[in-house]
């Protein structure tokens, strides 16, 4: 008797799923054409168009940044009383993986702010989720407010597999990269100037280590970290156009050339020669940079981020520079814009969406965020800033106005978050040689492109 | 069959009552919705190349023949065996020796080292995680311990090194599991009737034998749940990786439930994530049925 009703329970859970095959996963929302906005049908009167209430999902939750958007909501719903902002704001981990399922599920937020890797902003492109803002952009001008790099770093073709390119589809409020933050008086005490080339770091790597420092300050267990680290060196030393198209995940560059066995190389010499922390691949990425705005290393590469945490330990101490250049003088710098705001496929008011994206990049919601600490995207030069925030502000001038931004290296694949920081690790801990890290770069790239 | 009286819809004395299904309605109906349904969806999903976002392809049988078959994969099946060990042997041999201590000598404070031992368990293990994670930090307790009795030449950077990386998220497994053992243990040998330990001390066992030949045996059921909840524990570790090592160095460290992560919500194939965690659950419940199957017969 229980057998014979387990049995047929089995034989009804087939049925049920079999009967569930007939209708193919995501098919219940139209992905696929994307509606296109022309720039004469768009209404930049927000008056008019009645009672709206715009769902904006941001990661804007440190106080650098929540401050200044909070702000600005505030002021564009006074500005316009017949607008409800119903902002939801979480962390970056957090929202990059509700934004996935908020904004395929049918009932998506307005406006998102959507990560620019292939496997997030990409992959919502491709599927139709997210608008072309190319017309909005003609409109508001958008394409002479943020420049080509900037751009780049948000456009993607249609069907969503190029990437740097074709349509724009969202537009940041802070700029970001990989620089060099140094602690000054360290410097002072081993009589060496902020190196402006390779050659110079090096030699300064040396001095450092033979005085007893911590060169490079450094902890990779998250993984990530090393993954800047590697980049930082192949600014150094492979060309911007090729760091461009491994990055971007375009056809025509090679990981396997030359210039990427120098910088793997050169990453495993500093590794040899003790240039990072002891055990970095046992080390987190918070605790390493703590130890730097506690006084523990010469340098620490990491992200422009961190300036109002280093600044808090070190104070006057803390310098920032660009990465030194190569033996082609070709400045090259890991980096771009914070994540985008983009309007849903989905959004009932899209040319509302769009007036609020223009009003929270407008120049005085930069000289905001530039006020609370933080590094807006564009319109540096009106900022009245000094100290560091002056020496970060000049950097990233001379970075956007040489378009010498490289794009963030795990954005190039779907596969390439996990197997990226992997690798990097393996080459690292020397585990892999600079061939085989680049080789399993090299196949993921090949297969991917084409 | 037999009773004529009665009503005709009362059957043979034992046999449910429809009524009865209606006690069980609620339960069953928060079980389908929450268990069987997701279930049913998932062996759905493994039929079919989705990216979570577009429509998917049914791609039939694909997904199964690419876990089988896929050699990327056996590392990480291959680490979890590894953490079959932390997470299942050990605590199991801790726990047997730490509950005949406490339960049977009268240790002063016996009921303060039972909490202590314990609490491992009532810790989110992402809080675990990240206390481990500080522990075994280069300049962390752990190694500053090593080097405060001489023994510089052991420190390592215990997660950031392939050799020791996954026997020290292993070890925090242990350290987790081997409380729960221990209470599971005690319980079970709270049911011995301290006389037969009299009758083996007098026969001249020592505190070993006493172990072997009285606890033991009583504790065999026990034992079976303490093997069915660690194995699982072990299989289905996600956390303690995710938190303290995220996979690394390398790739050292990757367990089956985080390629499941990887590959569902990372690398944007859900289909073939949701297949490995179907083998995975396939694998969990095979093991579960085999242990109990081994207990049950050792039981007559």
């Amino acid at each position: 008797m229980t057998r014979f009703r387990a049995r047929s329970l089995v034989v009804a859970a087939a049925t049920a799923a079999l009967a569930l095959t007939a209708c193919a996963p995501g098919g219940g929302s139209d992905g696929g054409d994307a509606p296109q906005r022309q720039a004469s049908d768009v209404e930049t009167d927000v008056a008019s168009a009645g009672d709206v209430t715009l769902t904006v999902w941001d990661q804007e939750v440190r106080s650098g940044q929540d401050k200044p958007l909070k702000e600005l909501n505030a002021e564009f719903m006074e500005q316009y009383p017949n607008v409800t902002i119903k902002r939801v704001s979480r962390s970056f981990d957090d929202l990059q993986k509700q934004v996935r399922l908020a904004i395929s599920s049918g009932d998506a937020p307005d406006v998102v702010q959507a990560n620019n890797a292939r496997a997030d902003m990409g992959s919502f492109v491709s599927a139709g989720l997210l608008r072309s803002l190319d017309g909005y952009a003609e409109v508001y001008g958008w394409n002479e407010r943020f420049g080509a790099d900037v751009r780049a770093v948000s456009s993607y073709s249609e069907d969503g597999k190029t990437f740097g390119e074709g349509s724009l589809y969202g537009v940041p409020l802070t700029g970001e990269m990989v620089g060099v933050w140094y602690n000054k008086a360290k410097l002072d005490e081993l009589g060496i100037e902020p190196p402006q080339t390779m050659e110079d770091f090096e030699a300064a790597l040396a001095t450092a280590k033979e005085a007893g420092e911590v060169p490079i300050q450094f902890g990779d267990l998250d993984q990530w970290p090393g993954v800047h680290t590697f980049g930082f060196v192949q600014n150094m030393t492979v060309p911007r156009d090729d760091i461009v198209k491994l990055g971007f995940g375009q056809a025509g560059a090679s990981w396997t050339s030359s210039e990427n066995e120098t910088a793997a190389q050169t990453l495993v010499d500093w590794v040899d020669r003790g240039y990072f922390t002891d055990g970095f691949l046992g080390l987190g990425y918070d605790p390493s940079w703590q130890s730097f705005a506690k006084g523990e290393g010469v340098f620490l590469v990491s992200g422009t981020w961190l300036l109002a945490d280093l600044q808090s330990g070190l104070g006057d101490d803390l310098g920032f520079m660009l990465p030194p250049t190569g033996e082609s003088g070709e400045l090259a710098v890991t980096g771009s814009t914070g994540l985008p705001f983009a309007i849903t496929s989905e959004s009932e008011n899209p040319d509302v969406a769009a007036a609020y994206l223009d009003f929270i990049t407008s120049e005085d919601a930069m000289a905001k965020i530039s006020d609370a600490g933080g590094l807006p995207v564009y319109d540096l030069e009106s900022q009245q800033v000094d100290g560091i925030q002056g020496e970060m502000f000049d950097a990233w001038t001379t970075a956007t106005d040489e378009q010498a931004l490289t794009p963030y290296l795990d954005w190039a694949s779907p596969e390439s978050s996990t197997l990226l920081p992997a690798e990097v690790q393996k080459l690292m801990d020397k585990s892999a040689s600079p061939a085989e890290f680049l080789q399993a770069l090299e196949d993921d790239y090949a297969s991917f492109t084409g | 069959m037999s009773a004529g009286r009665g009503t005709a819809t009362r059957g043979a004395p034992g046999e449910p009552r429809a009524v009865a299904y209606l006690y069980l309605a609620p339960a069953l109906l928060v079980w389908a919705l929450f268990m069987a349904w997701p279930l049913i969806r998932a062996v759905w999903l493994s039929f079919y190349e989705w990216d979570g976002l577009s429509v998917g392809t049914w791609v039939g049988l694909d997904n199964y023949v690419a876990v089988f078959t896929d050699p990327e994969l056996r590392e990480p099946f291959g680490h979890a065996l590894v953490l079959l060990f932390f997470f299942s042997v050990l605590p199991i041999l801790f726990g047997l020796v730490l509950a005949s201590i406490t339960a049977r000598a009268d240790v002063r404070g016996a009921g303060f080292f039972r909490t202590v031992i314990f609490l491992p368990q009532v810790v989110a293990m992402v809080v675990v995680a990240i206390a481990w994670r500080q522990i075994y930090e280069p300049s962390g307790p752990l190694n500053d311990g090593l080097r405060a009795l001489g023994l510089d030449g052991l420190t390592h950077a215990w997660l950031g090194e392939q050799a020791t990386a996954l026997a020290a998220v292993g070890l925090v497994g242990t350290w987790v599991g081997t409380g729960l053992c221990m209470v599971l243990f005690l319980a079970g040998l709270s049911k011995v009737p301290r006389e037969l330990y009299e009758a083996a001390a007098l026969d001249g066992a020592g505190a070993l034998r006493q172990l072997w030949h009285v606890g033991l045996p009583a504790l065999r059921g026990e034992i079976a749940v303490a093997i069915t909840l660690t194995v699982v524990a072990a299989l289905r570790t996600f956390d303690l990786v995710y938190v303290m090592t995220t996979g690394g160095p390398g790739t050292a460290t990757r367990v089956p439930a985080y390629e499941v992560w990887r590959w569902s919500l990372n690398e944007g194939r859900v289909g073939y994530g949701v297949t490995i965690a179907l083998v995975l659950t396939a694998l969990i419940l095979l093991v579960t049925v085999v242990v109990n199957q081994v207990a049950e017969r050792g039981e007559r």
